[in-house]
């Protein structure tokens, strides 16, 4: 049995996660959240940085247990059945990680055997996705060390694919890529969204990427979904709309920019390390 | 069938990725090997100066070889101590971490793959060192078992793996200290099992902590297959500790760590930077 649940690639019923930071002081990163991701969608959760979404994708990831709520991929419960759901997801996030000395080859046969493919297939496999995203084989066998930040992500993307994921977690991808890649990762995620029956959880604080691939959209704001729906139902409740940007939206709904929520973030982060 | 060929699968490329970490941090691997030499020439040289400093006659082969013993397993205990709990500090120091605990393997192929290696690893050294040190000092070796010391060396390290899975648990719920808490743990474990001494020699109430270290046992049968030429069947008295010890510490290991892994998940500190 693939799925315990055909229609619904994820459901996420009203979970918190709180991190105790000082001995006083706790965070509470994600706060009471809920939604559904249905099989094939691309969802995107929009949020300035502190908003909660990487918790919010390491909880699905299996990598942090919520404090109450739960998660289910494809009916499989992420806290009970965390192996099955390992099968079916991957993830993308923000820092290309990578064992730098080694190749890409061999940091991406790595993940092959993680994920039991062999080691035939995972090569055949690895030479498509390269040539589909523009790597060029010649690369292959580099460190990644040698490799250009934007490359890097490239190869992280090459990875997720590797394991043909039916749901995948991206984690901002497109943070600190030049116009030129950001564009090409964009239309890979179209392609693959479309062509390998693969649900997207897209976060990102990208105002038009959001709009450009995304069906619908949850923003999240200090941990909590402020408004989630269709990107343009969401900019005709508006006044002013339809012809808003999502910008607008985002004000609307945190009486913030994102641009103000970031720079507050960052603030708070700085009183935290002098103080 | 086809489960058990992911975990292989799995497995192998644990092994196989640190193979290549190794090769390519193979100049750091030379001088890391030339560390190790040094501290145990070091120790053979303590063996060799007390017929000086006592003024009596002793067995100098005797007692070179008997430092280097403890000097040897001090070494193939750092590196199996090291690789087991860099299984943790090296991924999180490489930003990794999350993408292999995120994978579907199970975590005992996981830890027990890497132990696989670092066993290897940790015997080509050991017995590297060996021959460097035997010619430095000359060393009589003919009567030697070297077989049965391996065998010695090889059971122990059930218990040595389970031990070195439970000091992996450090670096993981403390980024910070973890990795220097467990050098620490395995000076204490050495310290008890008479690393460069008979057990006798301790304060009864460490003679009893000894007893219950494997470190003791596969010191006492290394000495014994190696100085004493003692055969396999000579052995039984030190092995079977060890495979009593390995049955219950290597399970204890596994189950151990995952109970912290999954308080490192409840709390958040697979991600933290240290």
């Amino acid at each position: 049995m693939l799925f315990k649940d055909e229609k619904i690639a994820l459901s996420v019923k009203g979970i918190s996660k709180t991190f105790q930071k000082h001995k006083n002081k706790t965070i509470k990163a994600v706060d009471n959240v809920s939604f559904e991701i249905f099989r094939g969608e691309v969802f995107g959760v929009l949020g300035p940085n502190g908003s909660g979404k990487s918790t919010l994708i390491r909880m699905i990831s299996t990598l942090l247990i919520p404090d109450t709520g739960n998660i289910l991929v494809f009916g499989f419960d992420a806290e009970k059945e965390a192996n099955s759901v390992r099968n079916l997801v991957n993830r993308v996030s923000v820092e290309a990680s990578f064992f730098k000395k080694l190749s890409a080859m061999e940091n991406l046969l790595f993940t092959a055997g993680l994920y039991g493919i062999s080691k035939a297939k995972a090569r055949e496999e690895l030479l498509r996705i390269f040539d589909r995203i523009g790597l060029s084989r010649k690369r292959i066998h580099d460190p990644l060390e040698d490799f250009s930040r934007g490359m890097q992500q490239k190869v992280a993307i090459a990875r997720a694919f590797l394991t043909s994921p039916n749901l995948l977690l991206l984690d901002e991808p497109t943070t600190g890529l030049d116009p030129r890649a950001k564009k090409e990762v964009q239309a890979l995620i179209q392609e693959v969204c479309k062509e390998h029956d693969t649900s997207i959880l897209l976060t990102t604080h990208d105002m038009f990427e959001a709009e450009e691939l995304c069906g619908r959209v949850a923003i999240f704001h200090e941990g909590k979904v402020q408004k989630m729906g269709e990107v343009m139902k969401l900019k005709a409740a508006i006044p002013g709309g339809p012809l808003v940007s999502l910008e607008d939206v985002f004000m609307h709904y945190t009486g913030t920019t994102l641009k103000e929520a970031d720079s507050g973030f960052e603030e708070a982060e700085t009183l935290q390390e002098v103080s | 069938m086809q489960a058990v060929l992911k975990e292989f699968r799995a497995a192998w490329a644990f092994v196989e990725r640190n193979f290549n970490l190794v090769k390519r941090y193979w100049k750091w691997e030379v001088v890391f090997f030339a560390y190790t030499v040094a501290n145990s020439v070091t120790m053979g040289f303590i063996g060799k100066g007390v017929e000086n400093f006592s003024g009596t006659k002793v067995d100098v082969n005797f007692l070179i070889l008997y430092m280097l013993i403890g000097s040897i397993l001090w070494g193939y205990l750092s590196i199996l101590f090291e690789i087991v709990a860099e299984t943790v500090a090296w991924e999180r120091w490489e930003e990794t971490i999350e993408y292999t605990f995120m994978a579907p393997v199970s975590r005992a192929t996981h830890l027990l793959s890497v132990c696989l290696f670092s066993i290897f690893y940790g015997l080509v050294r050991s017995g590297l060192i060996l021959l460097v040190v035997s010619w430095f000092f000359k060393l009589d070796l003919s009567g030697a078992n070297f077989a049965g010391a391996a065998a010695i060396l090889g059971v122990g390290s059930f218990s040595f793996i389970g031990l070195g899975m439970i000091a992996a648990i450090l670096p993981l719920i403390s980024p910070e200290k973890g990795v220097q808490v467990v050098h620490i743990f395995q000076a204490l474990l050495l310290m008890f099992s008479g690393v460069y001494y008979e057990v006798e020699v301790l304060p009864a109430w460490m003679q009893t902590v000894a007893k219950l270290s494997p470190a003791t046992y596969a010191l006492q049968g290394m000495r014994a297959s190696i100085l004493d030429g003692q055969p396999f069947s000579a052995l039984w008295s030190f092995t079977y500790p060890l495979l009593f010890m390995g049955a219950v510490m290597l399970p204890l290991g596994i189950f151990t760590f995952s109970k912290m892994e999954r308080y490192a998940k409840k709390k958040g500190l697979l991600k933290r930077n240290g």
